[in-house]
């Protein structure tokens, strides 16, 4: 378990100083930067007029369903990497198993190409 | 172990506090951050339980994936959140005694913890020793062969999945042009352009 | 490598038709256009059809698959072709209907095809991750039919609440199956009854029952996990109501059959008591709860809550006569319930559907054939002999009485005279009260020979009872176990 956990330790350290710089670069503006706030300077600012509106808006649903189809994909590949890795071991049922699931999604592929889900008219 | 143990309690904590921050964020883009440290943190304990697959697959499916879909559906649903958290406090106390009584279970259930030993055979595929073989082969191993039943009912329900996100949200606005690619190549010279002669001085008649 | 090792697939050649034929009518539709939902529906009928004859050509025993994943027995069998009927009635009662509503998208069947391919993954289940994977798959073809109608508030909210409170139950079910794993080692039936039984019942086993069946009672919409009947029936398109309240629900009481017959069948104290409980719960609030109601499409949604309630009690018994009283009340159950919603599809006039019970006002005037039927389903529905659902009822009813549970029996029939009332109370909105508008819209044809077939059965059930009967027997016996005694005819 150790020696599995030492594997990580390059990560652990890449994240760790990641983490340092990260934080090094907010910190010191708070004491480098010169800040006099004032009435003017803190208002929202809309093209000189004061706010009309929340500043967010709905997003179309389009982008839900380009979101939700690509995770369907991304589930589809994350099938795929324990295949890879053991090609070896579980013989033509193994290969054809995925075979079958691929050709599944590729009909549901093909009917979201026919209905035109793909694209962004 | 101890860099084990010292690594779950920092993963633990991190994992109990984000989930709290993500039902108590005021504004929900930060629940859904949250959220995400929540993933991250939680693929941590997967790593320090020995199941880096999964671990990388909370990554990819979730943070990557299913945590942006959130941010698609929060910016979407445009719904005032502050609003809905009224009631907070007016539900905490019965919220809180729910969540007492189903603790307690836990503890019962916990303490009582016994698995009768001739039930060790029963254990479907045992796993291999971790040193043998990586994660990501155990399962393959079996997911493809012993259970590709289950394995082929996850593509059906994909493509379910696939079919109730467009039958539910697409929709075609009128009058916008589309790209067609047959059209496009297929159109000639003598469909689009026509070349008469004009005479001086008196001009063309008809179109 | 060779292809020897593939695994038998002759258990599932049903399950595989649908799948390849679901598949096929997608492309279909795909390639065809919207134009294609009367073409993709018949084919959808057509693959019902032919599922439902492999089932029936399969042996007469019990045929393990996929290292004990699903299981195959006289039992599913019955199942199956209960619910490949229900699902090929709903197609077909919902053609007409779509292309009215202005909703005839080819999708539709095809989503049933598949959920009805979950339904069947259900049935067969002998494994816990079978169970699962076919719930879901029933489920989210489930969640998109019931806001099919995209542009309707009320069907969009159907569909979300179905969907939030469908989730909750499946994490409910989750958390359940994983307390059972951790417990006992595997998410096989026969393995975790043998773990269940070797060291008397560990405690976390019994936990994870109790979330198991909570998810299960709240699959077949019974008290206390029934709040989202009504909603969803209400907004649902009627014929994807109509569907709702039959095969999903078959497969859901088969399901619960299954879990607890083969993955606790030495725990039969633990789980009578909770059973009983449900049962009870749903056929008092079924009764009460539908008197108030004047939508016809929550009465029904109340009157399936106490449905499920009857039916449960069957297998509050816990013996093999009690699981024979279950299949014999869902079949007739299923037959009345296609009629009663084919009736409901006749209340349309000009300007649309209306759902209002008082619109029947009058109707045995303006539809004198139309109001007959309608009023002998309600009788049926009410228990009254003798016709078909006061068999249905008496057998599990029998049942309860062998398995000296008398109070159960006694509040079952008493909640049975207390929803005879609303029953009722139609037949007399409909030859007594003074007549409302006419429904002029005549019924599509395919619905009226549903409708003819459900009312003939419903009636003539009692020539010739012991088909059926003998085919219940049979499949409730196949549930071998310990604790089923075989009590047969």
């Amino acid at each position: 378990m150790e020696d599995l956990l030492l594997e990580y330790l390059p990560i652990i350290i890449f994240m760790g100083i990641s983490g340092i710089i990260g934080l090094v670069l907010l910190v010191i503006p708070y004491f480098a930067a010169p800040s006099k706030p004032d009435a003017a300077k803190l208002s929202a600012y809309e093209c000189g007029f004061n706010a009309f509106d929340d500043a967010r808006m709905k997003f179309d649903v389009r982008f839900y369903l380009v979101a939700i189809l690509f995770i369907i994909f991304d589930l589809e590949v994350a099938f795929l990497f324990p295949w890879a890795v053991s090609l070896g071991d579980v013989g033509m049922l193994g290969f054809w198993s995925m075979m079958v699931f691929l050709g599944v999604l590729t009909i549901g592929f093909t009917y979201e190409w026919k209905k035109g889900a793909l694209e962004w008219e | 172990m101890v860099v084990a143990a010292i690594a779950f309690y920092i993963f633990a904590g991190i994992a109990v506090a984000a989930a709290f921050m993500v039902i108590a964020a005021r504004n929900p883009v930060h629940s859904v951050l949250y959220l995400i440290l929540t993933f991250f943190s939680a693929a941590g304990l997967f790593v320090l339980m020995g199941a880096e697959f999964l671990a990388m697959i909370l990554l990819i499916v979730y943070v990557g994936a299913v945590a942006v879909l959130f941010l698609f559906v929060v910016m979407m649903l445009d719904v005032n959140f502050a609003s809905l958290r009224e009631g907070f406090l007016q539900y905490l106390p019965i919220g809180a005694l729910v969540g007492f009584v189903l603790f307690l279970e836990m503890v019962m259930v916990i303490g009582t913890w016994v698995i009768a030993p001739e039930t060790a055979h029963l254990a479907q595929s045992p796993i291999p020793p971790l040193g043998d073989v990586t994660n990501a082969e155990a399962i393959g191993r079996v997911m493809y062969t012993q259970y590709i039943y289950f394995f082929q009912a996850a593509g059906m329900v994909l493509l379910v999945a696939m079919i109730g996100a467009i039958v539910l949200t697409l929709r075609h606005r009128e009058g916008v042009q589309r790209q067609s690619i047959t059209a496009q190549v297929g159109r000639r010279a003598e469909d689009a352009l026509e070349i008469r002669k004009v005479e001086p001085g008196q001009g063309i008649s008809e179109l | 490598m060779e292809i020897a090792n593939l695994p038998d697939l002759g258990p599932i050649a049903s399950e595989l038709t649908l799948a390849i034929g679901g598949m096929a009518l997608l492309l279909l539709g795909a390639f065809r256009g919207d134009g294609a939902l009367r073409l993709v529906g018949y084919g959808a009928v057509l693959l019902f059809g032919l599922a439902a004859v492999l089932v029936i050509g399969q042996p007469n025993e019990t045929v393990l698959g996929f290292h004990g994943a699903i299981i195959m027995d006289p039992f599913a069998k019955f199942m199956k072709v209960l619910i490949l009927i229900g699902s090929a009635v709903a197609v077909i009662m919902s053609l007409n209907y779509l292309e009215q509503e202005k909703l005839d998208r080819f999708e539709y069947p095809v989503l049933i095809v598949f959920a009805t391919l979950g339904m069947l993954m259900m049935v067969s289940a002998n494994d816990l991750l079978a169970l699962y994977m076919g719930l879901e798959l029933q489920s989210l073809a489930l969640y998109v039919v019931a806001s099919f109608n995209r542009d309707s508030l009320r069907s969009t909210e159907s569909g979300l609440k179905y969907f939030v409170l469908g989730a909750l139950a499946s994490g409910m079910l989750l958390y359940g199956s994983s307390l059972v794993y951790g417990f006992s080692g595997t998410t096989n039936f026969p393995s975790i009854a043998e773990a269940a039984t070797g060291h008397g019942m560990p405690l976390g086993i019994l936990f994870g029952m109790v979330f198991i069946l909570a998810g299960l009672a709240f699959k077949v919409s019974a008290v206390p996990f029934h709040m989202w009947t009504p909603d969803v029936y209400e907004g649902a398109p009627t014929p994807v109501t109509a569907f709702f309240a039959a095969a999903p629900k078959i497969a859901a009481i088969a399901l619960f059959i299954r879990v607890m017959m083969g993955a606790f069948p030495e725990a039969v104290a633990q789980w009578q008591q909770v059973v009983v409980f449900i049962s009870i719960a749903s056929m008092v609030l079924g009764a009460f709860a539908a008197i108030g109601q004047r939508n016809i499409k929550r009465l029904m949604a109340y009157s399936s809550i106490g449905h499920m309630g009857f039916a449960l009690v069957g297998l509050a018994s816990g013996t093999a006569q009690g699981i024979q009283g279950v299949l014999i009340y869902l079949s007739i159950y299923l037959v009345m319930n296609a009629g009663v919603f084919c009736c409901i599809l006749a209340m349309r006039r000009a300007e649309g559907m209306v759902e209002n019970i008082d619109e029947l006002a009058g109707l045995s005037k303006e539809r004198p054939v139309l109001a007959f039927v309608f009023a002998m389903f309600m009788f049926s529905l009410a228990g009254i002999p003798p016709l078909a659902g006061f068999f249905a009822k008496f057998y599990v009813f029998v049942a309860a009485i062998d398995a000296d549970l008398y109070a159960l029996s006694v509040i079952g029939v008493l909640s049975s005279v207390v929803g005879a009332f609303y029953y009722l109370r139609i037949v007399k909105i409909m030859f007594f009260d003074e007549p409302a508008e006419p429904f002029e819209v005549p019924l599509a044809r395919e619905v009226s020979i549903v409708l003819t077939l459900s009312s003939l059965f419903t009636i003539f059930f009692f020539v010739h009872p012991s088909t059926l009967i003998s085919l219940a027997t049979t499949a409730a016996a196949s549930l071998s176990s310990g604790a089923v005694a075989v009590v047969g005819h």
